[in-house]
């Protein structure tokens, strides 16, 4: 039961990780996406109903990531290249992302999905308390934490990590050292659009596998919130998805034990949380600049 | 937008001052609390708005705004909706009953019809809402039939009479069969997130229930249900798609005949203000078909189903008692309909606090 508990923690918070560590790239190279929302619900979807289509899920997967990396080039384009205001096109991409998801999904409402199985290591998986936790899980799980080891080596060990923070913390500065600041920010937010899309695809291919419309339900938000709970940090954001995982599923468990303290309280448990510990980091004001890409959000227009 | 009030006052007055000669088509609008695509309550009352569409044909037209928001935000789409010509606008959801009340006012010639609620504070408002505790109770009598466990878990929305009356009529229905009968209560506290719910139900069934109710209208649970291999019942429209062996049966909302008659009654000018409270017996309430279940349990649902149609028996008939052992209702005695339509108590055997 324990180990059951834990893998329902891992469900609810893996898509918040994956969309999470995309956005956190996206705003360490100094572009705030509000979109994470949009392009989840577009990815969740085009997986559904690629996978509904062609039986194969992890058709639906790929498809979601192009769809996408499609619709962040969108907000690319408008924000990039033609300078608009960051926060209002993420805004509009949202809200077009939920409009023409409900369109596009008409058709699959009502359909039992074709959900990501589990994987199977013989001996491993079988391990008891331990086996289907580690090695039983979907393989976006197992995804999921490769994504952030691998962002967290790119940013913080590697020279194009360097420059695209350095992109995001000064991008003028980034500019008269030749850097090409557009081409990382584009390369930048496709890597977020592709995450959210594959944030997506987990919603309607492993979590509920299944299409309605606004499925996600606000993820795309609380993934945003985490990119400032973790204070750009890459590691953070798993335990912040962690822990706001694990505190929705254990408020879940406290209900059904009937412990009798008022639903609505544990309800706002995990939201609670996230301002306890967004106020605890704030505190150190030090550590806050220094991750806290200076350049966010900010329009470049460069100066030939 | 003067231009569209004329418009507006100008077919109402035609509608009401000539009665019968009343050729304008009538607008009939409708606003949903989800997507119409939630393939559970929004998409039902949908299905009945397109009933209305096919039984009245050229005589109506009709418009909806789906996902709107209980609170401040349905008071501008009620409005919107007002100046947009409709003729009767239904707010299909019990927190659009104040901003219905307060839009009415502001219009008197446009009927308001509110599903769920209580509040008639003007005479162009009508409020009306189906008995599902009807099908809770006949689900309960399934569940205490075929659990082993002994206790089933219920995911509920918001604590509101309705939703209490369902987890009551249910408790009773299981008790009927099994007198220890326990239900778990989960409170989503949201109408719809299939994650959410989906998650409420694997906490359940990890809590040892095996067989899983719920009043939130995605198909998330069953989906969960289907994978931990429980049974569980669907919501407002027939799921069995979604859990092919896993669903007991589903409670069926089925809105089109309301809807009809009082669009008709609008247009042909006889709608009156009214307070309908219909279940099973005038076919508003429909149990999918038993599957998944013994011979001998199917049976004892169709009785039940039967008994309740025929007005025979009501599922809030006493001796019950409350949650903390008092007396509720004596026997024989059959709850009043205004105390049902503001319960805010559980009846003995629900392993839950009720949130106030």
């Amino acid at each position: 039961m324990f180990e059951d508990i834990l893998i329902t923690i891992a469900t609810a918070a893996t898509p918040l990780l994956i969309a999470a560590i995309g956005e956190l790239v996206v705003e360490r190279s100094g572009v705030l996406n509000l979109g994470v929302e949009g392009m989840m619900i577009m990815g969740a979807v085009t997986g559904f109903g690629v996978a509904w289509t062609t039986g194969s899920p992890w058709l639906g997967v790929f498809a979601a990531i192009a769809v996408g990396i499609l619709f962040s080039l969108l907000f690319g384009f408008l924000t990039l290249t033609l300078v608009t205001n960051q926060v209002a096109t993420g805004l509009a991409l949202t809200l077009l992302g939920l409009g023409l998801s409900g369109m596009i999904g008409e058709n699959f409402v009502g359909l039992p999905g074709v959900k990501l199985t589990a994987i199977y290591i013989p001996v491993l998986t079988d391990i008891p308390y331990v086996g289907r936790l580690f090695f039983g899980q979907d393989p976006l799980f197992y995804v999921s934490v490769a994504l952030v080891a691998a962002v967290s080596y790119f940013l913080f060990y590697s020279k194009a990590g360097l420059t695209l923070r350095s992109v995001g913390d000064n991008h003028g500065s980034a500019h008269a050292l030749g850097i090409k600041v557009i081409a990382i920010r584009y390369l930048a937010v496709m890597f977020g659009g592709a995450c959210a899309g594959l944030a997506g695809a987990y919603l309607s291919l492993v979590y509920v596998p299944q299409w309605v419309e606004n499925m996600s339900a606000g993820r795309g938000w609380i993934a945003l919130a985490l990119v400032v709970f973790a204070s750009w940090r890459p590691w953070r954001v798993l335990t912040g998805a962690y822990l706001f995982g694990a505190v929705s599923i254990g408020q879940l468990h406290a209900q059904a034990l009937g412990i009798g303290v008022p639903s609505q309280l544990l309800s706002s448990l995990p939201y609670l949380a996230t301002v306890v510990v967004l106020v605890l980091i704030s505190r150190n004001k030090r550590l806050t600049l220094v991750n806290t890409p200076a350049s966010l959000g900010q329009p470049f227009v460069p100066d030939r | 937008m003067r231009k569209t009030l004329f418009a507006l006052a100008a077919s109402t007055a035609v509608l009401f001052s000539a009665g019968a000669l009343a050729q304008e088509k009538t607008k009939a609008c409708f606003i949903y609390v989800g997507p119409i695509g939630d393939f559970g309550w929004s998409y039902q009352h949908d299905q009945g708005r397109l009933e209305v569409e096919e039984a009245l044909g050229d005589a109506v037209e009709t418009s909806y705004l789906e996902s709107v928001p209980e609170g401040a935000d349905a008071e501008r789409a009620l409005e919107r909706l007002a100046l947009s010509g409709c003729d009767i606008i239904f707010t299909t959801s019990f927190g659009y009953m104040d901003a219905t009340n307060k839009v009415a006012a502001k219009f008197p010639d446009i009927k308001f019809e509110h599903a769920t609620g209580y509040k008639r504070e003007h005479a162009n408002v009508a409020t009306y809402n189906s008995k599902f505790h009807e099908g809770r109770y006949v689900q309960g009598v399934i569940a205490a039939s075929l659990s082993k466990a002994g206790v089933a878990g219920y995911i509920a929305s918001f604590p509101i009479p309705e939703v209490v009356m369902g987890i009551n009529a249910f408790v009773l229905g299981a008790q009927s069969v099994n007198p220890d009968f326990k239900v778990k209560v989960v409170w989503a506290n949201t109408w719809f997130d299939p994650g959410k719910e989906a998650d409420a139900a694997k906490a359940l069934i990890d809590q040892g229930v095996d067989i899983i109710t719920q009043h939130t209208d995605s198909t998330g649970p069953m989906q969960v249900a289907s994978e931990r291999g429980i049974k569980a019942f669907g919501q407002a429209s027939d799921m069995i798609k979604f859990g092919p062996e896993t669903q007991l049966t589903s409670i069926v909302d089925d809105w089109g005949p309301y809807y009809v008659e009082r669009v008709k009654a609008v247009h042909e000018g006889t709608w009156e203000q009214v307070d309908v409270w219909a279940g099973m017996k005038e076919g508003h309430v429909v149990m999918a078909p038993y599957t998944n279940m013994p011979d001998d349990v199917k049976k004892l649902a169709e009785e039940t189903e039967a008994k309740i149609k025929s007005g025979e028996f009501d599922p809030f008939t006493g001796p019950i008692k409350k949650q903390d052992g008092t007396e509720w209702l004596a026997e024989g005695e059959v709850a009043d309909p205004g105390v049902l339509l503001g319960l805010n108590f559980y009846v003995e055997g629900v392993d839950d606090k009720l949130p106030q």
